[in-house]
């Protein structure tokens, strides 16, 4: 256990953190991708849905970076203009299972008991179920559509922040200030509000930073599976899934918006796993 | 002991029949509903009334708790209803299609192992400090590619530009390795990285120390000493890298076009023919259950100091 700590060397030393350049690439995507999706018209001087006659499948070139498609859309607008869509979902589905997953976390983990068993038992058969299949079940309930699909990805890792929540609770509750907390006559829900809660979301929001990234990832795979946004749309996924029909005649269909998710994710993981290493 | 393994396997069987009771509640309480989608076509020109005998014919007018039992019961069986859509039992679409997904699967199973040992090896083994950090960030990069994008990409590079494999008319072996490839890589992702994690603990451990110490050789101790007590931790995600390997069979089928458990799910979903879907949803959860129990009960015998904490697993 902890001792008292009298002469300060335990102090957080306030270090001026190291200059890491793939942190700062990671921090740089995302926030390019952010501003993609809030202001897109800034970008790119070409529609995201509007093609230009005479001007199909054009290989990159100066005029457009990422080529054109089969109705002379730009690429790279398309993706510009799918940024909105990829965040927007990914963001939706990580706040549901943050939101779900976190509550249900924290109950089971502060309330314990037969309330405990209970909710670690729906958590383990939401684990037992594989990601894409439990999300497709969903989908054939709510029907398809970006927000549907948004919200299928987020009940998938519901159970993960379930657990992470649960066993992060547990640990701060044995800490001496919870009990202190609870000594000097604070009632349960406050206890749990003012200490238990803080103390226990720092490597919660680092698992979120993660799931982000997955959510990206399995956003896309449910577009390009075309339960997503219907066609005209130019969301990650459906953009590559548009391409295929295209591959021998142009590679930069399929290929750019590829790299456009995985960049994404890699710097959402890079992003976590500093986050993990400061909570 | 026995009372510890006993509780383990029934809370397996608890939750299996949980994950049987949710699926049934959320696919049976569907606003869509399979018989009507196919039946209301005004093609067909059946009334009302012949649409209701086929509900009939189907036990979809049973009420619910009814339905539930019958299905139950069924599943236990070993029967998984009918699929309306193809209009025959899910037992048979499930014998057609299974058998090529788990070649397909198993086939990428053994070469995504091979691939993982080899990667973490060589991020252990490696000569140079910036090629052994470059290896063991592989891994996060494979990880981050959509499995679809892969097989895309696969396509383009090996059938298109370098021609090495036909599209057209490919031999049993060309026709699979590409496939294989795409599902080998995210699984031997995780894989390597638990794995390379793994070797780095237990070389830090005192006894490694000594046997070094007593003038083993770095590869000799890793090989007969380290990898034995890293493979623990690798077990431990089986149960999740079955899942993957599902999951990413459903999205490597549909890119190459080969008939499936994931071409009959996605079938499935475009069609609301939920019967499909639940028979596949619970096979993956039992597998998935299954495997976390074989590997749960197999834990202390590979390593006998688990025997002590084994009442912690209920």
């Amino acid at each position: 256990m902890t001792t008292l700590d009298l002469f300060g060397t335990r102090a957080p030393s306030r270090r001026i953190p190291r200059f890491d350049p793939t942190l700062v690439l990671s921090w740089a995507i995302v926030a390019v991708v952010l501003a993609w999706a809030l202001a897109p018209g800034l970008f790119t001087p070409h529609s995201g849905t509007v093609g230009i006659a005479g001007n199909q499948l054009k290989a990159p070139d100066a005029a457009h970076w990422f080529g054109t498609d089969e109705i002379g859309r730009d690429v790279l607008a398309r993706i510009i203009y799918g940024a909105a869509n990829s965040l927007a979902g990914a963001i939706v589905a990580v706040a549901v299972g943050f939101f779900g997953g976190t509550a249900l976390g924290l109950v089971a983990g502060s309330v314990g008991g037969k309330l405990d068993i209970a909710i670690m038992r729906i958590v383990d058969v939401l684990l037992s179920v594989p990601g894409l299949l439990l999300q497709l079940s969903i989908i054939i309930i709510l029907g398809f559509g970006t927000v549907n699909v948004a919200v299928a990805v987020g009940v998938t890792i519901v159970a993960g922040f379930a657990r992470l929540m649960r066993s992060e609770v547990i640990r701060v509750r044995q800490a001496d200030y919870v009990e202190a907390a609870f000594g000097s006559g604070g009632r349960f829900a406050a206890v749990l509000w003012r200490h238990v809660l803080p103390n226990s979301l720092g490597t919660v929001i680092a698992y979120a930073a993660l799931q982000f990234g997955s959510a990206i990832l399995a956003i896309s795979t449910l577009g390009f599976l075309g339960y997503g946004a219907p066609p005209p749309t130019p969301e990650w996924g459906l953009l590559i899934s548009e391409g295929r029909k295209y591959l021998t005649a142009a590679w930069w269909l399929t290929t750019f918006p590829g790299l456009a998710v995985i960049l994404v994710v890699l710097a959402a993981n890079r992003i976590s796993q500093s986050l993990r290493r400061s909570s | 002991m026995t009372q510890a393994i006993v509780s383990r396997i029934g809370q397996a069987l608890v939750v299996l029949l949980l994950a049987f009771t949710a699926s049934f509640l959320l696919l049976q309480a569907l606003p869509g509903d399979a018989i009507l989608i196919k039946y209301q076509n005004p093609e067909m020109g059946l009334t009302p009334e012949q649409i209701a005998e086929i509900r009939v014919l189907y036990g979809a007018d049973a009420p619910i708790w009814a339905q539930y039992g019958n299905t139950l019961w069924n599943f236990l069986q070993g029967s998984f209803g009918y699929s309306i859509q193809a209009g025959v039992p899910v037992n048979t679409l499930l014998a057609t299609n299974l058998p090529p997904t788990l070649r397909l699967a198993s086939l990428a199973l053994v070469l995504a192992i091979l691939l993982a040992f080899a990667i973490a090896f060589a991020a252990t083994l490696a000569p140079f400090r910036w090629l052994r950090n470059a290896l063991a960030s592989l891994p996060a990069l494979m990880i981050s590619v959509p499995v679809f994008w892969l097989g895309i990409m696969l396509i383009q590079i090996f059938s298109f530009r370098l021609r090495l494999v036909p599209i057209i008319n490919p031999n049993e072996f060309q026709a699979l390795i590409l496939p294989v490839l795409t599902l080998a890589l995210p699984i031997a992702a995780p894989l390597a990285q638990i794995l390379i994690r793994s070797l780095d603990e237990v070389e830090a451990q005192p006894f490694v120390a000594v046997a070094r110490a007593k003038g083993a050789t770095r590869k000799g101790v890793l090989w007969r000493h380290v990898l034995r007590n890293a493979l623990l931790p690798v077990l431990t995600i089986a149960g999740l890298l079955f899942g993957e390997l599902l999951a990413g069979a459903v999205v490597t089928e549909t890119v190459f076009g080969i008939n499936g458990l994931g071409r009959i799910t996605e079938q499935a979903v475009s069609n609301q023919d939920t019967a499909v879907l639940q028979a596949i949803v619970i096979l993956a959860a039992g597998g998935f259950i299954l495997i976390n129990l074989l590997v749960d009960l197999a834990a202390p015998l590979i390593d006998p100091r688990l025997k002590r904490t084994v009442g912690a697993l209920a």
